[in-house]
């Protein structure tokens, strides 16, 4: 058969020439959630963009402006949906570094077997989606499996499967449950084996890696100035971890490695999370080894730290002082901090700024994933259409804490 | 170190340093906002502070002083490892006024992050290269995080955007499909009587 243009003079062939508009999101399948991309497309390649978010905004630093300290946890949970007990005690160390306590290391290590939990929660759904994304549909499943085994944790531990509001200023909610360490442990075994699993499908998986390596790349330069952290930041070679470079609780005293990449491509950016995964699971094996059984989890501070239930109820301090913390609230001293912790996303912060009465004056949430999304514009201009997704799947936007 | 940091901007701009404190360990540097972009500017060349990052960048409203907003930025040095908080004033006591200058050429960070101090507390960036609102839309009245701005006010309804060169097609023609709910008992007897 000959081709059908055989007698056509290239010459005489039309291309639309003027660039096309693409509009992707805000309710798009690979936006996770929400976020709008308006592309001009040259053919298949992106001459232009713009991000635009925003859609899942809520207000909450102006809500959180109404209560009392203790009433922001449940905002702070519905910030990064994915890992909320990493901002639960992200804002309790804040609001303890303004008070200028610290809490019993019990409670630390408690804090931290629960965060790094939370940590492999957000790396587990981020990963497992991006593997959705590109078709591979088992990873996912097996991965949302593992999740679900770390809610179920949760949820023994805190009553809550996905808002905990567990933290709470100067402690936490209860202590341990008897079965936490045996349950703790058994989840991370199970990851492990499904991270093996995972691993052996897709990483000798030529199409899934023909999909990652190289695209999404973003310069060292760029990634700093763009204010990234966190895994897309340590994808382009940086070892910047808070857990490491400024620790806080007991990170100090644990063993872990911080993994880098080298290119800052979306693969690195994946391989990046997934080796956190491991170290998280190291993480958490020496936290319940140093785990005390017995002990007191809260502050002993009648300033923060309700009184328990008998005395409220047969003596007449305990009411008062029930009464004061739960109607004043919290009386932070004045003064502003910025505390900051590693989230899931990279470094979370919160820089509070209290009057000394008990309704905090602001609370500003330095969300991770706003400053990398403020660079997404610049990782796809130039690139094709189709790279769009695994690269923003790789960057691991979270709607509730970008837009808050 | 960081204490170090401080010294080193009021030795470099000694008129413009407002105040300074610290605490909890956070160094706070205020300077006077027109020499805002300078100072930073200083900050991430000067190879003692090496502030690589803008980690973040707000502000704060204070309706009973003047200047009104406090503009506050996080600095962070990768390779130090050191941090400061930078403010600066602006902004008359009904708001207006607030101006200050834009650190989008120096971090990326900035662009973002200015977009969004707009967005909640009306504080304007000179020389910034698209100032829009970025968490709400552009219909918005009023910037919510000021703190005359109350909680519970509703906006008011935004109307169609009219958007050139789209033509808007209804779903259906008016002959087509079902219809539901409006129409009257006459209309339905009429439609019963051609049926028969």
């Amino acid at each position: 058969m000959e081709p059908i243009d055989q007698e056509l003079d290239p010459a005489e062939i039309e291309l639309p020439t003027e660039p096309m508009l693409l509009n992707v999101g805000p309710a798009h399948p690979a936006m996770h959630g929400t976020v709008r991309i308006v592309m001009e497309l040259s053919g298949e390649s992106i001459e232009r963009c713009d991000v635009q978010v925003g859609y899942l905004h809520r207000g909450f630093e102006k809500m959180c402006e109404r209560g009392t300290w203790t009433q922001v946890f449940p905002y702070v949970d519905r910030c990064n949906y994915v890992s909320p007990m990493l901002n639960n005690v992200g804002f309790a160390l804040a609001c303890e570094k303004l008070l200028g306590i610290e809490v019993p290391e019990r409670c630390q290590w408690y804090r931290m077997a629960l965060g790094e939990l939370a940590r492999m929660s957000d790396h587990l759904t981020c990963t497992g989606a991006m593997a959705m994304e590109l078709g591979a549909f088992t990873p996912f499943l097996w991965m949302i499996k593992g999740r679900e085994m770390i809610w179920d944790l949760m949820e023994e531990e805190t009553g809550a499967r996905l808002t905990h509001s567990f933290g709470r200023v100067g402690g936490m909610a209860h202590p341990p449950t008897d079965g936490f360490k045996a349950h703790a442990e058994a989840v991370s075994a199970h990851i492990l084996e499904i991270l093996a699993e995972v691993e052996q499908l897709l990483l000798g998986n030529r199409i899934f890696l023909d999909r990652l390596e190289n695209v999404g790349v973003i310069s060292v330069e760029d990634a700093i100035s763009l204010g990234w952290t966190g895994p897309c930041l340590r994808a382009c070679g940086i070892a910047y971890d808070v857990r490491k470079s400024h620790p806080y609780m007991k990170y100090g005293e644990v063993e872990f490695d911080v993994p880098v990449g080298q290119t800052g491509d979306s693969f690195d950016r994946f391989i990046v999370r997934v080796e956190e995964l491991k170290q998280s699971v190291r993480i958490i094996r020496q936290c319940l080894a140093r785990l005390s059984d017995s002990g007191p989890v809260n502050v002993n501070d009648p300033r923060v730290i309700l009184p328990p239930k008998e005395e409220v109820y047969s003596s007449i301090e305990g009411t008062i002082q029930h009464f004061k913390i739960v109607m004043e609230g919290l009386k932070l001293p004045a003064g502003e901090v910025y505390a900051f912790t590693e989230g899931g996303n990279g470094e979370l912060g919160f820089y509070i700024v209290s009057d000394g009465s008990g309704t905090p004056y602001r609370v500003r949430i330095r969300p991770p994933c706003f400053y990398v999304t403020g660079g997404l514009e610049r990782v796809i201009t130039g690139a094709m259409m189709a790279d769009v997704v695994p690269a923003f799947g790789s960057l691991n936007m979270i709607g509730g804490e970008c837009d808050r | 170190m960081a204490k170090a940091l401080v010294d080193l901007i009021k030795q470099k701009f000694p008129a413009d340093v407002l105040e300074a404190h610290s605490q909890r360990g956070d160094e706070t540097v205020v300077v006077y906002a027109p020499r805002w972009k300078d100072v930073a500017r200083f900050l991430r060349d000067e190879p003692r502070a090496d502030m690589s990052m803008l980690v973040d960048l707000t502000a704060v409203d204070f309706p009973d002083r003047t200047p009104r907003f406090e503009v506050v930025a996080h600095f962070y040095s990768l390779s130090k490892g050191h941090r400061l908080r930078l403010k600066a004033r602006v902004g008359d006591s009904d708001g207006g006024n607030a101006e200050i200058d834009t650190l989008s050429d120096i971090w990326a960070s900035a662009n973002w992050a200015e977009r969004e101090c707009f967005d909640m507390f009306g504080v304007r960036f000179a020389g910034h290269p698209d100032l829009r609102r970025i968490l709400l839309y552009p219909e918005f009245e009023g910037h919510p995080l000021r703190k005359d701005y109350p909680a519970d006010r509703i906006q008011p309804l935004v109307p169609y955007r009219e958007v050139p060169d789209i033509d808007k097609i209804p779903p259906f023609r008016t002959d087509e499909g079902m219809s539901f709910g409006r129409q009257t008992h006459a209309q339905r007897a009429s439609d019963d009587d051609d049926l028969n």
